[in-house]
């Protein structure tokens, strides 16, 4: 076990640097810096400026520069954000994007693996369907159309939910923000979870489970459930990804200061570092959680390891 | 009464499969009516799309002013721009697609079929790239080059090529093993005349499912880019813009945002459907 995971942790190292690199020289080749401004400034004091932020080095010390920064857990400076670092603005971000995807992540996984199974277990009738059709509305729904809809009914029609805004993340401000982030997720898992308990439930296992005279209660819930989970395990990295991505448009149209937020923001005013650190955030959180989901796979099922 | 049996191709069994299912025939009449409405709609319409009506701005929909989809905020008609949003949505889901299929086969048949340390190399690549969140960089991507459609195509579908070449990988590993490919060595075929008549066919159904399922996920990304307002640029317009455009009045004309949003759903709706029915349809084994 311990093997396995020492080796898949090596194996992210490349997908970092990969990540890191192109990010970094896509920004440095795009046209504009970020002290552009209406009025142009004098010469001496770009000068200036560029050297503070070391803009004059050649470009390859710069990023061995921002390498060396970056493995001594520094971000840099924000350029816009001035007299804050980037490690202070993800420090101030993140915690309530976390808090965000988390309750997202979360609801998504019972929803969509309480209706998967449901489904399952009705295969074919009226309430597979139904659940089924539900499904497919919510993954063809995409979340930034939700999120407006929702405000319209609930916060403009109705009145009952604050329509934006996070209020130190009270929970009826995150209600609305989390059903529009979760929603299409509940829906790709219950469609995986209805999959792959189809599957289980024709196995050997289950024949014998049924044949031993165990209720069907115990039956579903002792021996199908675990192994029909796999598949949405391994799902938990692209759901994790699509809600960070998601954040970022359900965080601009409720009015959350979340990371997701800083990044558009950044990018448009090529606040190079903030971008960068944004990125390398993101990405490097997204490896380690594809990482620590493989291992929790190889936990559930003895057969990955050996491999 | 000595009628010939004839074989059913991979196709027509598909075919009477897809048609017994009626979401999915559903799904296709609404697509194609959709289609014909975003191609030709436009000229049914006395506005154009960047026309300006100076006495009603914001007005709801309205037969009588031949408004049919109501005004935006500056007069435009709603019709005419959600008509025309679609055929950038499509077109764009379309072209993409087309650039991640295109890139997917090559990538995905050359390591199934060579095999060995290529193979391992080659899929390790995807694997990396599997890993990175390319939303961000899409985004940067626009936000650094301008907002060019060419490169919106391209850079969407470089993100999609992904999935398409490890589904066409996997699928031409397992084609390599089987039966009747052996048969066709011992027959005597040449190489070209196997992967041309038993790998390729047997692969297209595959391909045809991931490239239904293809379409609205690039209409999602591109939507999702103008809704940010990174994707395409005035006048031009697309769904994801639109939506964006009405989501900030919602409250006062609710409209403009209820008509886009619509299309796309609708549109995504049934790319879905179709896709799983066809996934039915090929592949009949989980029925």
């Amino acid at each position: 076990m311990l093997r396995y995971s020492l080796k898949r942790l090596v194996g992210a190292i490349p997908t970092l640097l990969i990540l890191l690199t192109l990010a970094f020289f896509m920004m440095r080749l795009a046209p504009g810096g970020p002290f552009d401004s209406e009025k142009s400034l004098p010469p001496e004091i770009q000068a200036n400026l560029d050297r503070k932020y070391h803009l004059d080095e050649p470009l390859l010390q710069q990023y061995g520069r921002y390498l060396w920064d970056l493995l001594h857990g520094d971000l840099g400076p924000s350029f816009q954000y001035r007299d804050y670092t980037v490690n202070e603005l993800i420090a101030s971000g993140f915690p309530v994007s976390l808090r965000l995807g988390l309750a997202s992540i979360a609801i998504a996984l019972v929803v969509g693996v309480a209706l998967g199974t449901l489904a399952a277990l009705r295969q074919n009738r009226p309430a597979d369907h139904g659940i089924m059709t539900l499904a497919m509305t919510g993954i063809s729904i995409p979340n930034f159309v939700l999120a407006p809809l929702l405000i319209l009914l609930f916060a403009v029609h109705l009145g009952w939910l604050p329509a934006g805004g996070w209020n130190d993340g009270q929970w009826r401000n995150l209600v609305l923000p989390v059903i529009a982030l979760a929603l299409p997720q509940v829906a790709y898992i219950a469609r995986l979870m209805r999959g792959s308990m189809i599957e289980v439930l024709r196995g050997n296992a289950i024949r014998t489970a049924r044949a031993k005279g165990l209720p069907e209660r115990t039956v579903i819930l002792r021996h199908a459930l675990k192994p029909a989970l796999l598949p949405v395990v391994s799902f938990l990295g692209p759901a994790t990804a699509a809600v960070i991505t998601g954040s970022v448009v359900i965080e601009q149209i409720f009015g959350i200061p979340g990371l997701g937020r800083h990044f558009v923001q950044g990018a448009l005013n090529r606040d190079y570092t903030l971008v960068m650190g944004v990125v390398v955030f993101y990405g490097a959180l997204i490896v380690l959680l594809n990482f620590v989901v493989d291992l929790l796979y190889a936990a559930l099922d003895p057969r990955v390891r050996y491999r | 009464m000595t009628e010939e049996i004839r074989g059913r191709s991979l196709w027509q069994d598909a075919l009477a499969r897809l048609k017994r299912n009626r979401a999915a025939v559903t799904a296709l009449v609404l697509l194609a009516l959709i289609v014909l409405l975003v191609t030709a709609g436009p000229w049914l319409s006395p506005w154009s799309l960047d026309e300006i009506d100076w006495d009603r701005i914001s007005t709801p929909p309205s037969l009588e002013t031949r408004h049919w989809f109501g005004t935006d905020s500056v007069g435009r008609d709603l019709f005419v721009r959600t008509l025309h949003g679609g055929r950038m949505s499509l077109m764009v889901g379309l072209v993409a697609t087309a650039v991640s299929l295109v890139i997917g086969i090559a990538w995905g048949a050359t390591a199934g079929y060579l095999g060995g340390r290529v193979d391992g190399f080659m899929m390790r690549v995807v694997d990396i790239l599997y890993a990175m969140p390319f939303m961000f960089f899409v985004i940067l991507l626009m936000v650094f080059f301008g907002r060019d459609i060419l490169l919106i195509f391209v850079a969407i579908g470089a993100i999609n090529w992904l999935d398409m070449a490890r589904i066409v990988r996997g699928q031409t590993l397992a084609l390599k093993q089987r039966e009747f490919v052996e048969a066709a060595v011992a027959c005597g075929l040449t190489a070209p005349r196997i992967i041309a008549r038993h790998i390729v066919p047997n692969l297209l159904g595959v391909v045809a499912v991931y490239v239904t399922l293809t379409i609205p996920q690039v209409i999602l990304v591109e939507s999702f880019l103008s809704f940010l307002g990174l994707g395409v640029q005035e006048p031009a317009t697309s769904w994801g813009a639109l939506v964006n455009e009405g989501a900030q009045e919602m409250e006062s004309a609710p409209w403009s945002l209820l008509f886009p949003a619509g299309f796309l759903a609708a549109t995504l709706f049934c790319f879905n459907f179709v896709g799983d029915g066809l996934r039915d349809a090929l592949d009949p084994r989980d029925r």
